[in-house]
C-alpha cells in the first residue's frame, strides 16, 4: 500500500491555480525529487500535504484521509531555513532539537528524560552532538540545518518533507547534506520529499522525480526521465543538459 | 541630613512606597515575560500601540464616570486582536497594524477630551503616570494579571518557544498557533492597561521592550533569557522607585532611565565578552 496518495489535487490561490489536478503515490523508502522552475508549484504541494494551505482533491496517508489524521505525530518537516532563522534567537541546538517533540505531546507539554535522549539520539545520527550547548544563531548554515534536520527527525517521522533544504549550503555542505538525508532513507527507511531546483543534485540521490509545472509533467525514476520522448519534447536539448551532469 | 540608606528606610515605611514596589514587581516580571516573546516576534511596539489606545479607552471611562481601568482592559484586549487580525487577515504588516490601531487610538482620544472636556488633567496625568499613587484595588489588579501571564507562560512555555523561532513549523507541529497567539496578545493588553498607571501611556512599551532588549545581548539560552529579563525588570523598578524618592524625580521616567541603564551594560558586556 502507499504511504502518500494524492488524488486530483489542485490549490488556488485569490482563483489563480498554483497547482492543478496533481495525482501521484509514494511507497515506504520512496525518495522523490520535487523539482520544476520557480513558480511551477513546488512548495505549494508540499504546503498542501502539510494542510498549510487550503486544497481541493484528496490526499491520503497510509491509505486514510489526511484531514482526519494527527499528521504530525508521522511527518517530519524542514523549512527552508533562510527565510525565518533569526541569527540572534537565544536558544541552543540542543533547544530547538527537542523541540520536535512537541507534535507529540499534549498540553500541558512537558518534556521528559526520553525526550532529551531522542534529541541526543537524532543529534548523534547527524554529527552534531558537539554542537549541543552552542548557539543556533553562531552555527555555520550547514550546521544550523543539521539542527533543523534534527528536530525534523527527532519524534522518529515515516515521512522527512523537505523545503529547499540546501539553497543556503556551499557545494560541500550540500553534498554532505544529501548524503545525509540519503542514508537516513536507506538505513532507517524514511521516505523523503525533497523540493529542490536543482534536477542534477536531486537526480542523484532521489529514487524517483516528480517534475512540476503548475501541473504534473514527470514523475518517475531519473532514468526514465532521461529516456522520455516526452520529457525530450518538453525540454528540448535541456534534457540532455540535465542527464548528460547527473 | 540623612544618607541615602536612611531615606531609603524612611520611604519604606509609606503605605504608597510599599504598594509603588508591589505593583511595580509584578508588573516589570509581567512586562520582561512578555517582552521576550514580543521582542523576538518583532512585535514589541504593540506595547506602544495598545498603551495608545488606552489614552482613548481611559477618555471613555472619565467621560463615563467609571474606574478607567475598568473601562480600558477589555476595550484594549479587543483592540489587541483588531491588530492580530489586521496582521493575519488584511496582509497587514505587524508594524502597521500596530501604527493603524494606535493612530485612531490617539485620536479618539484627543476627540473625546476635546469635545467632552473637563477632565483632561485626569486625563492627561495618565501619559506619565504615577506609581507613587497606585491604589490597593490596582495593586491587586496588577498582581492578579501578572500571576496570570506566569501562568501561562509556564503552561504554554513550550508552544510559546516554538511558535516564536518558528510559528509555520509550529504549526505544522499541531501546535493551536492562533489561540495561543490570541492569548499572549490578550495578556500583552491587560498588562499595558496597568502600566500606563505606573509609567504612563508614553512609556509603557518600554517596560515590555528594555529587559527583554539588553538580556539577548548577553545571554544564549531561550530559559535563561525569560529569567534574567524578570530579574533585570524587578531591580530596575525597585533601583527606579527609590532612586526617584531620594533623588526627588518622577518615577516613571526614572525606572525608565534605570532600565536603559542596564540595557547599555549589558549591551557593552555583550561586546566584551564577543
Amino acid at each position: 500500500m502507499s504511504i502518500i496518495e494524492v488524488k486530483n489535487l489542485t490549490v488556488k490561490y485569490r482563483g489563480i491555480e498554483a497547482l492543478s489536478g496533481v495525482s501521484f503515490e509514494a511507497h515506504t523508502a520512496d525518495y522523490i525529487g520535487i523539482v520544476g522552475p520557480n513558480g511551477s508549484g513546488k512548495t505549494t504541494l508540499i504546503k498542501a500535504l502539510l494542510e498549510l494551505v487550503p486544497y481541493e482533491g484528496k490526499i491520503y496517508f497510509s491509505g486514510r484521509d489526511l484531514s482526519l489524521l494527527t499528521k504530525e505525530k508521522h511527518i517530519g518537516y524542514l523549512p527552508q531555513k533562510i527565510s525565518f532563522l533569526d541569527q540572534r534567537f537565544p536558544a541552543t541546538a540542543k533547544e530547538i532539537v527537542v523541540s520536535g517533540v512537541y507534535c507529540c505531546k499534549k498540553f500541558p507539554k512537558h518534556l521528559s528524560q526520553d525526550d532529551y535522549r531522542a534529541a541526543e539520539e537524532a543529534m548523534g545520527i547527524l554529527g552534531i552532538s558537539n554542537l549541543r550547548d552552542r548557539p543556533i544563531g553562531r552555527l555555520s548554515g550547514g550546521q544550523q540545518q543539521r539542527v533543523l534536520l534534527a528536530r525534523a527527525l527527532v519524534h522518529r517521522p515515516e515521512i522527512l518533507i523537505l523545503d529547499e533544504p540546501t539553497i543556503a549550503l556551499d557545494p560541500q555542505s550540500r553534498q554532505a547534506f544529501y548524503e545525509t538525508v540519503q542514508k537516513l532513507n536507506k538505513e532507517n527507511k524514511v521516505t523523503v520529499l525533497l523540493v529542490s531546483h536543482d534536477i542534477g543534485s536531486v537526480g542523484k540521490y532521489a529514487s524517483k522525480l516528480l517534475y512540476l509545472d503548475r501541473q504534473l509533467i514527470f514523475y518517475g525514476t531519473f532514468e526514465e526521465f532521461c529516456k522520455s520522448p516526452e520529457m525530450t519534447d518538453y525540454f528540448g536539448s535541456g534534457q540532455h543538459n540535465i542527464c548528460h551532469r547527473h | 541630613m540623612m544618607n541615602v540608606f536612611q531615606q531609603i528606610q524612611e520611604a519604606l515605611q509609606y503605605a504608597f512606597i510599599q504598594r509603588a514596589i508591589i505593583a511595580g514587581c509584578f508588573m516589570a516580571l509581567g512586562c520582561s515575560f512578555l517582552g521576550v516573546f514580543l521582542v523576538l516576534r518583532r512585535f514589541s511596539l504593540i506595547g506602544d500601540g495598545l498603551a495608545h489606545v488606552s489614552f482613548a479607552t481611559v477618555a471613555i471611562g472619565l467621560l463615563l464616570r467609571a474606574q478607567p481601568m475598568v473601562v480600558s482592559i477589555p476595550l484594549v484586549g479587543l483592540a489587541s486582536l483588531v491588530i492580530l487580525k489586521l496582521n493575519e487577515k488584511a496582509r497587514v504588516y505587524g508594524d502597521a497594524a500596530i501604527g493603524l490601531v494606535s493612530s485612531f487610538g490617539i485620536a479618539l482620544g484627543v476627540i473625546i477630551a476635546s469635545t467632552a472636556g473637563g477632565f483632561n488633567v485626569d486625563l492627561f496625568s495618565y501619559l506619565f503616570g504615577n506609581i507613587l499613587s497606585v491604589s490597593s484595588f490596582e495593586v491587586w489588579m496588577t498582581v492578579v494579571i501578572s500571576l496570570l501571564v506566569a501562568l501561562a507562560i509556564v503552561l504554554f512555555f513550550h508552544d510559546l518557544f516554538a511558535i516564536t523561532f518558528d510559528e509555520e513549523y509550529a504549526y505544522v507541529s499541531g501546535i493551536k498557533v492562533k489561540m495561543v497567539n490570541k492569548i499572549l496578545i490578550l495578556l500583552t493588553s491587560f498588562i499595558v492597561v496597568l502600566g500606563i498607571k505606573i509609567v504612563g501611556t508614553m512609556l509603557v512599551s518600554s517596560l515590555i521592550i528594555l529587559p527583554a532588549v539588553s538580556v539577548l545581548q548577553i545571554v544564549k539560552s531561550f530559559r535563561a533569557t525569560i529569567a534574567i529579563a524578570g530579574v533585570f525588570a524587578v531591580v530596575s523598578v525597585v533601583i527606579g522607585i527609590f532612586a526617584s524618592y531620594v533623588l526627588n524625580l518622577p518615577s516613571g521616567a526614572t525606572i525608565v532611565m534605570i532600565n536603559f541603564i542596564f540595557f547599555i551594560a549589558a549591551f557593552l558586556y555583550g561586546r566584551i565578552k564577543g
